[in-house]
């Protein structure tokens, strides 16, 4: 009715954004606070220590070398953040470039990309990851590399769209015919309006990045077996899990689930404050 | 000829609204509404948007926002209008002919958006005597709504709502976007329809049409039914109409060349 | 229609050759020598025999004629030795593709069922109890990894209540041939539960959606206005305006089905194809990871193809253009 409309969401949808934003932020800190102020002796094998059930000494309990696992879960969170924005920034500078060239550079580019991401959406992306690991040899890059390389489709078709409708807007034809080069547009005029799009996109990507990441190690690829990374605190976990010694498998994944739950909070409620059409209310 | 099918009684209709935070604040929709449509009548109702006339219809048949709050009493044929009632007379003894070709199903065939409702038996040998009625091609019946001209299609939402068993017909603005042969086409469908004993109860903005077609005319605004005129009365230079509104209306019109301004339209 | 799918077909030819020449150039450029993994620890091999394995596989070889040889085995179905299995990787994978289809397969279509019916339940009960908790699920769901889910599967119905093993498609010890359906089938339950609940997740959201806008359309006002119950307002256009996106969607779906697959498989010790590719990726198998590459493709791109010809297929609007 257009005589009753309703501005409650609206309201609701911004103070939603602050309050999963402050979520996001209160977790980031403590994970970093514990990365940095966390006592490395707790890292150290301890044979006296090992397999210990949760405790108010060791909320995660210990592994099976006595390694305190809290301390452990807060560096593995660490570095998924770490990993998390690098490769979320890398894919959205992917999707930003390829986006605004295919909308830009005429109709073959245009061809030529959208062949692309048909390509890159075609092989599944768990197993694009294990040949990019694979290629590159492990390690950081090879993880890197592989979930930067995987992430980008969905953002760069948005921004192609994006772009694709003010792509003939008076000023970017003004600019045109003052002779402009398509670089100086895209940068000077198509990169300014498509920005908060790619924020959201960085935004609403990080917790896939950080499951891929997490997935990623649980499978042996990337880390060596000493570094507390998610994924490997859980196959360290696993051949214990059958003799009762469930906390080792199951609390560093409670603890990912929480961190992705709260990005992709973070990441839902800010595009609905942004684009109210596509937002599922 | 004069048993009345539909008596609306002081009905108001109101919608909360957030304002900001947790206060909320009512709007008036439809306020203190009285009106009454006979057997064999049309009655029009007329209004600029925002005047409350498609809620009145939306009211009538129970498909009002959620949002909404409803009092007041609505009989059709001398019993109050439940729930219930709806259920039973909805579709059989209510018509309702919505004003966009998009209340169509977009994946469903015309032909067998007309037969919901009708006797699984003999819907098909009804549907086809119905777009027989309405000039439509019975071939049309297989094709989806996109596939149909505008004029076409509502032809076919007249042919969902034209039933053995209907009492009442409410047609909210059934003619606007068409030209002026489809526009008589649809008032002489209305006109057979109440010949047919029918109670049509007709909501348009276009006066002129409105007073072509119905017996009286009832002018709303801003929530408020003004007056009820008999539609004889919008002839000349409006003396005959007894409400100043409904006068200042009628010399508005740029036909009429009185314009004494004041009022505002559309 | 024809020409709508000759194109796809033909476009899906392109893809197919794209991901050949990108995953060969991949595995090409990688710094570990097929020869050397290969070999393995195996040091009594002369440098002539060296010599002679290299020529053998063309190593020698430009990259592009490398390329074209092995794409010409490939298409006469020859995918080469697996050096991990020391067999055809036709039989490796023929072996485990099964398993895994199985697999998939069942969690395609229980995620896909009960995805729908939860969107559909979710959207009609908007706002109230139902649709809170079945939102939180999928919400929650979908930030689950995977393999984490199997994990907890497996500490509460394995070992806390003990009513399933701890892995493989079979018992330990017991040769394949000896393993009855119904170990098998005690086996699978596990598997397939952690990869339908995962499915379920975004096929219920994207159905809320979908219904929620069919339930608020003019149409379903109008059908409302015309008497129609509830149920006849879902059957007569409810399902046929939300099915087809769901279906494009669970098609749409493959690629990361066969992801989550891997994960499974891999907690599960499930011996399918997913597990394999890891087994081979890690052990530098390079001709049966690119043979499960180009497989997994072929998978994913079928999936889209089936995905947009239902599409036409059943929407009348896209029918008539093709």
């Amino acid at each position: 009715m257009s005589t009753a409309t309703d501005h409650r969401p609206r309201l609701r949808a911004r103070r939603d954004v602050v309050v999963s934003l402050s979520t996001v932020v209160l977790l980031v800190t403590c994970v970093v606070a514990g990365h940095l102020f966390l006592d490395d002796t707790a890292l150290r094998p301890n044979s006296a220590l090992r397999l210990l059930p949760p405790s108010i000494g060791h909320p995660f309990g210990t592994d099976h070398l006595g390694r305190d696992l809290f301390t452990r879960v807060v560096k593995g969170l660490a570095l998924s953040l770490g990993i998390g924005v690098l490769t979320a920034a890398i894919s959205t500078v992917i999707s930003a470039v390829l986006g605004i060239c295919a909308a830009l550079l005429g109709r073959r580019v245009d061809g030529v990309i959208s062949w692309l991401i048909d390509l890159s959406i075609g092989i599944p992306h768990l197993i694009f990851m294990i040949l990019l690991a694979f290629t590159v040899g492990g390690g950081i890059p090879g993880i890197v590399l592989g979930i930067a390389f995987t992430h980008w489709m969905s953002l760069a078709l948005l921004v192609r769209a994006d772009v694709k409708q003010i792509r003939d807007a008076e000023f970017i034809l003004v600019a045109r015919g003052l002779g402009r080069s398509s670089l100086f547009i895209a940068c000077r005029h198509v990169l300014p309006l498509v920005l908060p799009q790619l924020l959201v996109g960085f935004v609403l990507m990080f917790p896939h990045v950080i499951l891929h990441e997490a997935a990623l190690t649980f499978l042996g690829f990337g880390f060596s077996p000493q570094t507390p990374a998610i994924g490997i605190l859980l196959s360290e976990g696993m051949p214990h899990i059958s003799s009762g010694m469930w906390w080792l498998a199951v609390l560093p994944g409670l603890a990912l689930l929480l961190l992705v739950l709260g990005f992709a909070r973070l990441g839902d409620r800010v595009r609905t404050v942004l684009d109210p059409a596509t937002s599922n209310g | 000829m004069n048993t009345p099918i539909l008596t609306v009684s002081e009905l108001d209709v109101s919608f909360t609204q957030y304002a900001s935070g947790l206060r909320t604040r009512t709007l008036t929709g439809i306020a203190g509404l009285n009106i009454e449509v006979r057997e064999g009548e049309i009655l029009a109702v007329i209004g600029a948007s925002g005047s409350g006339k498609t809620l009145l219809a939306q009211a009538i048949l129970g498909i009002l926002p959620r949002n909404a709050d409803v009092t007041g009493e609505i009989r059709f044929r001398g019993e109050r209008l439940t729930a219930a009632r709806r259920r039973r007379t909805l579709g059989r003894e209510i018509s309702y002919i919505p004003q966009s070709v998009t209340n169509l199903d977009p994946l469903m065939p015309v032909g067998e958006q007309v037969r919901i409702g009708l006797d699984p038996k003999t819907a098909h040998q009804e549907q086809s005597r119905l777009f027989a009625r309405y000039g439509l091609a019975s071939e049309a019946a297989r094709l989806y709504p996109f596939e149909l001209s505008g004029g076409m299609l509502r032809r076919v939402l007249f042919a969902t709502s034209v039933r053995d068993t209907v009492r009442l017909i409410i047609a909210d603005e059934p003619t606007p976007g068409l030209h002026a042969e489809a526009v008589e086409e649809v008032l002489r469908h209305l006109r057979e329809l109440a010949a047919d004993g029918v109670a049509v109860l007709l909501i348009t903005h276009d006066i002129v049409s409105a007073v072509s077609v119905a017996e009286r005319v009832a002018v709303m605004n801003g929530g408020r039914l003004i007056t009820v005129e008999p539609a004889a009365a919008f002839t000349g230079d409006g003396d005959g109409l007894g409400h100043p509104f409904a006068r200042d209306l009628w010399r508005a019109l740029p036909q009429n060349r009185f314009s004494i301004g004041g009022v505002e339209w559309h | 229609m024809p020409r709508l799918l000759l194109l796809r077909v033909l476009r899906l030819a392109t893809l197919l050759i794209g991901v050949s020449v990108l995953a060969f150039a991949l595995v090409h450029n990688s710094p570990i020598d097929p020869i050397q993994a290969y070999i393995g620890a195996n040091v009594d091999i002369t440098d002539e025999q060296l010599a002679r394995l290299r020529e053998q596989w063309g190593l020698d070889r430009s990259p592009i004629e490398q390329y074209l040889a092995w794409a010409r085995e490939m298409i006469q179905g020859n995918f080469g030795t697996s050096t991990l299995y020391e067999a055809p990787v036709i039989d490796v994978m023929g072996a485990r593709f099964g398993a895994s289809l199985a697999l998939m397969g069942v969690a395609w279509t229980m995620s896909g069922v009960l995805g729908y019916l939860l969107g559909v339940t979710a959207a009609t009960h908007r706002g109230r109890l139902a649709d809170r908790l079945i939102s939180w699920y999928s919400y929650t769901l979908s930030a689950t990894p995977t393999f984490w889910l199997g994990i907890v599967f497996l500490v509460v119905f394995s070992v806390w209540l003990g009513w399933f093993p701890v892995g493989l498609a079979g018992p330990q010890g017991v040769p394949a041939e000896d393993v009855t359906f119904a170990q098998r089938l005690h086996h699978f339950v596990l598997p397939s539960i952690t990869l339908s609940a995962v499915g379920v997740a975004n096929i219920a959201m994207h159905t809320r959606e979908k219904m929620t806008d069919v339930l608020n359309s003019d149409y379903v006002a109008f059908a409302r206005a015309r008497g129609e119950s509830d149920w006849q307002i879902f059957r007569n256009h409810g399902f046929r305006n939300s099915v087809v996106p769901a279906v494009t969607l669970q098609f749409a779906y493959f690629a990361e089905l066969f992801g989550g697959s891997v994960l499974a498989e891999t907690v599960f010790s499930y011996p399918g194809l997913g597990s394999t590719l890891t087994e081979a990726a890690l052990g530098g198998d390079v001709p049966l990871l690119l043979g499960i590459v180009l497989v997994s493709a072929v998978f994913v791109f079928t999936g889209n193809l089936i995905a947009d010809v239902v599409n036409a297929a059943i929407d009348p609007r896209i029918r008539s253009r093709a």
